[in-house]
């Protein structure tokens, strides 16, 4: 690829591959590396030949790029606690009679703008508050509708592991944004 | 009988694949008795969509940038492979 062009599609669409990613992995660095790979890999892929916008050719480029990110980190998590059990255990959320330990609180995302961006901040808070890994898990299932089997096969995880993981996910989302949106 | 942490798992793995008619039947058996978990599930629905729009404000916030050390070491890997004339 021309140099010249390389500049211009850094200059015009670096920013929005960045976004795309920090929406993806939640951490700022991962996502300047993952930009920073792909446009690595652009300069070297002697396959554009203009058949597609170059925005459309460099986010497949980043989307191959987001995927290796999470799949070395599940093979990190694989290892890590969060995954001993397969059972899920969720003993702070109910009682040996499984029953909910806490009422089950009603609240719903506000319809004004100013409330609902409130609301989203508090979600981004609690997001914050999840493990990375787990949030990217996520992310990738419940932003990005990626097909669950696919989604275990690109990251090399059993689908039992990935409902374990996304309920984990869920449910600390559905405590956190709890106490945080209505003790606010 | 389900239990609500047995009904909360289906909950959440209905989101994730289809339940068998066994399950769905359990659960439905289930929400019909229980305030807590139709709750829950409401929750898991609004949880969603409400993930969703906080993505998007993400991607097309174009106030959020690549910081100016990131674009430049990109820049310079660029010119690092200018093909020599």
């Amino acid at each position: 690829m021309a140099t010249a062009n390389m500049h211009d599609w850094l200059n015009d669409h670096g920013d929005f591959l960045y976004r795309f990613a920090l929406a993806r992995l939640r951490d700022p660095h991962l996502a300047e590396d993952v930009v920073q790979e792909t446009f690595l890999a652009a300069i070297k892929s002697p396959d554009f030949a203009g058949q597609s916008a170059p925005r459309t050719w460099l986010t497949g480029i980043l989307k191959h790029k987001i995927i290796d990110v999470m799949r070395k980190n599940m093979r990190e998590i694989a290892a890590s606690d969060l995954m001993t059990d397969e059972d899920a255990n969720m003993d702070e959320f109910f009682d040996e009679t499984g029953h909910w330990a806490e009422p089950q609180l009603a609240w719903d995302m506000p319809e004004g703008a100013l409330e609902q961006k409130q609301f989203l901040d508090v979600l981004q808070t609690c997001m914050d508050k999840l493990p990375n890994k787990l949030a990217q898990l996520f992310l990738m299932r419940d932003v990005h509708e990626t097909d669950n089997e696919e989604i275990c096969k690109e990251l090399n995880i059993s689908t039992t592991n990935a409902w374990v993981m996304l309920y984990r996910a869920r449910m600390g989302l559905r405590k956190c944004l709890e106490i945080n949106w209505l003790g606010a | 009988m389900l239990d609500c942490k047995q009904a909360s798992q289906l909950i959440s793995q209905s989101l994730d694949r289809p339940l068998t008619l066994h399950e769905r039947f359990a659960l439905k058996l289930h929400l019909f008795i229980c305030e807590f978990c139709r709750q829950f599930s409401r929750h898991m629905q609004t949880l969603r969509v409400a993930i969703k729009n906080l993505t998007g404000s993400i991607e097309n916030n174009d106030a959020i940038e690549m910081s100016s050390e990131a674009k430049k070491s990109i820049a310079d890997m660029i010119e690092a492979h200018r093909p020599q004339l």
